[in-house]
C-alpha cells in the first residue's frame, strides 16, 4: 500500500508514520463511503425488524417494502420525472448557452470585450440577495412554472470561464483559417469550438446535470403547485417530518411492514443511486474540470 | 489574464462595420445577454429596497418599489441594535470552525494519497473521498440526522466505547450545530479540495526529492522539508480567499439540519435574511441584512483576491 522499497531497516518514525497514513486513509474511506452503505442496508431491511437497530453492516431480514411503497406513490413517482425533465432539458441548454458565452468572450476582436467580460465576472462577487431576486422572478411570472428550474441555471460564469480558457487555448490560426474559406462565427461555434471543446464541455455538462439533479431550494420556495415538486423537495418534506422512534413503533403497531423511517432510507437511496451510476463518468472528467479550473490563463 | 494587446487590425473600419461583421457573435451572445440583466443585474435594484419600506401593493415590482416610503438606515440601525450580535456569532463561529477542519484536512488527504504508490489503491481512496461532494445537501443532512440520532451509530458508538453513558441529543444542544455543520461542511468538500493540493504536489520536480534521498532524508524529512514548502503558495492562496468568503457559511445546511430550538445559534446571516424577508414577510429588512452580507462579503473578497496576487508570482491566483 504505501512505498516499501526498503533499503536497509526501516527507523522507527518510518514505521509510524506508514501505520499514520493507513489508518487515516482508511478513515477518510470509511468516513465518506459508510453513511451510503448504512442508509442502504437500512432502506432493504425490514421495517419492523430495523426498529430494533443495530444494523451496521448487514441487513438481518431483507425486505423491499419500503421501496414498493415510495415507488408507488404517484406524488413520488411524479417527483422522479419532474427531476428528470429538470435535468434532461435544462442540461443540454445551460451547456449551450454557456459555451456561446464563453466563446464569444474568448474573441480577441469582440467590440467592447473588456466590459462586457466584467459584466459577467461582475456577478459572481456581489448579488443584489435573495428577496429582490424573489420579486423579480415573481415580475417575470417565472413562480410557479416548470421555466423557473431552467432559465435561472442557463449559464454559470464559473463554468463559462472554464470553457473560455479552454477556447483561448486553441491555435488562432484554426479560426482564422476557417474564416478565411467563408465561415461565420456560428458555423465555427458550432462545427469547429463545440467538437474541439468536448472535454471541458462534457466536464461542464456533468457540473450543470448534478446541480439540477441536486437542487431542491428552487423548487421549495419558488413553486408551489403539486406538479412541479422535484424528488429533492419531497425528500425535504419527508425529512421535516423526521419521526422518533416512539412515532416509528406507533406506526408500526399499526400493523404496517413500513415505517415513517424506513420511508425515508428508501427515497433518500432512490435519489442516491443515479448518482453512484454516473459516478464513473463523473469522476473522470470532474478532475479534468477542477485542474482546468484551478489555473488561470 | 492574457494581455490583450491584440493587434487592431481592423481598427480602420467604422463601428458599424465592426458590428455588422460582429453580427453572429452578438447573436450567440444574446441569451446570456438577456440571462445576466433579468437573473443579475435585476435584483440589484432591489438594493433599494433596503432603504424603503417596500409594501408590496399588487402594482408590480418596480412600480411598488418606487412608492414605497424612503427610510434611509433605519433597517441597518434596527439590525445593529437588535439581532446583529448573535447572527454575526453565529456566522464567524461555524465558518472558523468550518475552516478548522475543511482546510487542514484536504492537505494532510493530499500529502497521505502521494504516499501510496500503487495507482488502483489510489484512485479508490481518491474516488470515495469525493463521494459527498456529489451529493445534494437534502441528502447530507438526511444522514448527518440519521447518524447522530439519538439511537444512531454515533450514540452507539460513544456508548460502547464509554465516551458517554446517556444518549447525546446532538440536534438540541446549540453550540454543538456549529460543529455538526463545521464537520459536515468539511466531509462534502475534503476530497474535492484536495485535488487541488494534489495538482500542486504532482507539480513538484522529482529532482528535488531525488536530492533529498541522496542526502539521506526520511519520508517525513520529505514531506516537511519538500512538499509542504512547495505547496506553500497554493496554501496561502486557498486560504486567503476562504478567509475572503468567511461570511458564506452556508444556508442550505442550517435551514435542512436545524430546528426552532436552536435557532439562537443555527441562524447566520443568509438564513436570517430569508427567514424575515421571505416568510415573515419583512422583505426590505431580510434585504438590508442581505445587503449588508454582500458589501462585506465583496470587500473581503477583493481584499482576499488582491492579497492572493501578491503571494502568487506567477498569476496562478484562482481567480
Amino acid at each position: 500500500m504505501v512505498n516499501n522499497k526498503i533499503k536497509t531497516k526501516k527507523p522507527v518514525s518510518e514505521i509510524i508514520f506508514d501505520i499514520f497514513v493507513v489508518i487515516f486513509l482508511a478513515l477518510v474511506v470509511i468516513v465518506c463511503v459508510y453513511p451510503f452503505w448504512n442508509i442502504f442496508i437500512i432502506s432493504i431491511n425490514d421495517a419492523t425488524d430495523a426498529i430494533r437497530g443495530g444494523l451496521y453492516f448487514l441487513p438481518r431480514k431483507l425486505s423491499l417494502a419500503s421501496y414498493k411503497d415510495i415507488l408507488s406513490r404517484s406524488t413520488f413517482l411524479h417527483s422522479i420525472l419532474v427531476t428528470l425533465a429538470r435535468t434532461g432539458i435544462g442540461t443540454p441548454l445551460a451547456v449551450l448557452a454557456t459555451s456561446a458565452l464563453a466563446y464569444v468572450l474568448s474573441r480577441k476582436e469582440l467590440i467592447c470585450r473588456k466590459p462586457l467580460t466584467l459584466l459577467f465576472i461582475f456577478t459572481m462577487y456581489f448579488g443584489g440577495g435573495l428577496v429582490p431576486y424573489y420579486m423579480i422572478l415573481k415580475n417575470l411570472g417565472m413562480l410557479d412554472h416548470f421555466i423557473v428550474f431552467i432559465f435561472p441555471n442557463l449559464i454559470s460564469v464559473y463554468n463559462m470561464i472554464l470553457v473560455r480558457n479552454y477556447i483561448e487555448g486553441m491555435p488562432d490560426a484554426l479560426f482564422e483559417a476557417s474564416k478565411l474559406d467563408g465561415a461565420n462565427d456560428l458555423v465555427i461555434f458550432f462545427r469547429i469550438v463545440i467538437p474541439l471543446a468536448k472535454p471541458i464541455i462534457m466536464t461542464v455538462a456533468l457540473f450543470v446535470a448534478i446541480t439540477q439533479w441536486n437542487s431542491w431550494f428552487d423548487a421549495y420556495l419558488y413553486t408551489n403547485s403539486q406538479d412541479l415538486k422535484t424528488m429533492q423537495s419531497i425528500l425535504v418534506e419527508i425529512l421535516n417530518q423526521y419521526q422518533t422512534t416512539a412515532a416509528n413503533q406507533a406506526a408500526n403497531r399499526a400493523g404496517q411492514n413500513i415505517t415513517p423511517d424506513s420511508i425515508r432510507m428508501a427515497a433518500t437511496m432512490v435519489a442516491t443511486i443515479p448518482i453512484i451510476m454516473v459516478y464513473p463518468f463523473i469522476q473522470k472528467y470532474f478532475v479534468k474540470g477542477i485542474m482546468l479550473g484551478s489555473v488561470k490563463s | 489574464m492574457k494581455k490583450t494587446s491584440a493587434v487592431r487590425t481592423k481598427s480602420h473600419k467604422s463601428i458599424g462595420a465592426r458590428l455588422w461583421e460582429q453580427r453572429y457573435l452578438f447573436l450567440l451572445l444574446l441569451p446570456a445577454l438577456v440571462w445576466v440583466i433579468l437573473i443579475c443585474y435585476a435584483p440589484m435594484t432591489g438594493l433599494y429596497m433596503a432603504f424603503v419600506n417596500y409594501t408590496p401593493k399588487g402594482n408590480g415590482y418596480f412600480q411598488d418599489l418606487i412608492q414605497s416610503p424612503f427610510v434611509g438606515m433605519d433597517w441597518f440601525e434596527y439590525f445593529f441594535s437588535t439581532d446583529f450580535i448573535k447572527i454575526m456569532r453565529n456566522t464567524l463561529a461555524t465558518s472558523l470552525l468550518t475552516l478548522l477542519f475543511s482546510f487542514p484536512l484536504p492537505i494532510l488527504l493530499a500529502i497521505c494519497l502521494n504516499e501510496v504508490k500503487r495507482p488502483g489503491v489510489k484512485k479508490f481512496i481518491q474516488t470515495a473521498s469525493y463521494l459527498p461532494y456529489f451529493i445534494s445537501w437534502v441528502i447530507a443532512a438526511n444522514i448527518f440526522i440519521t447518524f447522530l440520532s439519538s439511537d444512531g451509530v454515533i450514540n452507539q458508538l460513544l456508548m460502547a466505547i464509554g465516551f458517554t453513558d446517556e444518549q447525546i441529543l446532538f440536534f438540541q444542544h446549540g453550540p454543538y450545530f456549529w460543529w455538526i455543520i463545521a464537520i459536515a461542511n468539511a466531509w462534502k468538500v475534503l476530497g474535492y479540495n484536495a485535488i487541488i493540493y494534489l495538482a500542486a504536489i504532482s507539480g513538484i520536480s522529482q529532482d528535488m526529492y531525488e536530492a533529498a534521498d541522496v542526502d539521506g532524508a526520511s519520508r517525513l524529512q520529505k514531506i516537511w522539508y519538500v512538499t509542504l514548502p512547495a505547496l506553500k503558495p497554493t496554501i496561502l492562496v486557498l486560504l486567503i480567499l476562504a478567509i475572503g468568503g468567511v461570511l458564506n457559511t452556508g444556508f442550505e445546511q442550517q435551514l435542512l439540519m436545524g430546528n426552532n430550538s436552536i435557532l439562537d445559534y443555527s441562524d447566520v446571516l443568509d438564513t436570517y435574511a430569508y427567514r424575515y424577508g421571505l416568510k415573515n414577510g419583512m422583505y426590505s429588512y431580510g434585504t438590508a441584512v442581505g445587503l449588508f452580507k454582500s458589501v462585506v462579503s465583496f470587500i473581503l473578497v477583493m481584499g482576499a483576491n488582491y492579497i492572493s496576487k501578491k503571494f502568487s508570482d506567477d498569476n496562478s491566483a484562482l481567480f
